[in-house]
């Protein structure tokens, strides 16, 4: 494990984003290539999950779009996200969101945390 | 065609050029030892000989350790043949990954496949397995089916495709690419998948 750690070390660039939390309500920059011309695409959601550490680490947004819900999965330290920012803290109570997939319109909302915890 | 051994350490993924995430085996390559030169004239074909890995002595045999004490070098593990090396190199020289491989080289793999024990003709042979799971049918969803006619011919052809052991196997993976190459830790980036489990040996040949 010790290679592959260096491996990942030496090769993935961690990127440094605002902190951010399960529950939060995101909107992820990520630029798109097509072919020599890039653009910036918003991908605005809450964040459902964060999984893996280090350089492999990931967080899974969720959006309801036009009454179907989509989600995206986002390696943190991808070269093509431009800017993550926080519109809104939820107040969750757990780490993984997947209950929110079953639930829809006003029980999916999640409660935007007002006091910020220490 | 020149190549060198290495040791399978597992997988990750990195972001390439283009910022895309690929999937990559490390491999740890080498250094190798050259531990024997092969010739036209006194062999019948021209190969290099590697040996890689560092052993205990006492697990090493005695023909072994003379056989490698040639070429100046103590016990090692593992010893391939590579035919056709260009590489410049004499006997007891070593082998160092970067002397062998630049980064987006094509190249192909040899190892030894995971062992899989005795498995069915589902998994060893992608059969389908047979008919359906319901109208019936209660005990047979995985089974092979007929293995032929009956009275005519009145026997089972060879090479029928059967259950048995699978996995272990030798085989070659071929037009692998390069992701990157580390040379102060050996280490070796290849994109996608390679034989065998975490530690084996493999082969890594230029095309």
């Amino acid at each position: 494990m010790d290679a592959i750690d260096y491996v990942r070390e030496q090769l993935v660039e961690k990127r440094q984003w605002s902190d951010f939390k399960p529950g939060d309500n995101v909107v992820v920059s990520y630029r798109i290539v097509e072919g020599d011309k890039q653009r910036i695409q918003d991908f605005r959601g809450d964040v459902i999950q964060m999984s893996g550490h280090g350089a492999n680490r990931t967080f899974t947004v969720r959006k309801m779009s036009s009454g179907v819900g989509v989600e995206r999965i986002f390696p943190l330290n991808s070269v093509h996200i431009d800017g993550i920012k926080v519109l809104k803290r939820g107040k969750v109570r757990r780490a993984k969101l997947f209950y929110l997939r079953e639930l829809v319109g006003k029980k999916a909302k999640i409660k935007e945390r007002t006091q910020l915890r220490n | 065609m020149n190549g060198i051994i290495g040791r399978k350490i597992g997988m990750t993924s990195i972001f390439n050029e283009f910022g895309e995430y690929v999937a990559c085996t490390v491999v740890e390559a080498g250094p190798n030892v050259v531990s024997q030169i092969k010739s036209e004239d006194v062999d019948g074909y021209s190969a290099f000989q590697l040996a890689y890995d560092a052993a205990k002595s006492k697990n090493t045999s005695k023909a072994l350790k003379g056989h490698l004490e040639k070429a100046g070098t103590g016990p090692k593990r593992t010893i391939r043949e590579f035919r056709d090396f260009n590489l410049d190199k004499s006997l007891g020289d070593e082998v160092r990954v970067e002397e062998v491989f630049a980064e987006g080289d094509k190249v192909s793999a040899i190892g030894v496949t995971k062992g899989k024990g005795f498995q069915g003709v589902v998994k060893r042979h992608g059969f389908g397995g047979v008919g359906q799971a319901t109208h019936g049918q209660h005990n047979r969803q995985r089974h092979p089916g007929s293995i032929g006619a009956g009275s005519d011919p009145s026997k089972v052809f060879k090479g029928m495709r059967m259950a048995g052991r699978t996995g272990g196997n030798r085989v070659k993976v071929k037009n692998l690419r390069i992701v990157k190459i580390l040379p102060e830790k050996n280490l070796l980036l290849i994109k996608g998948a390679l034989p065998g489990h975490k530690g084996a040996f493999v082969m890594i040949e230029k095309k």
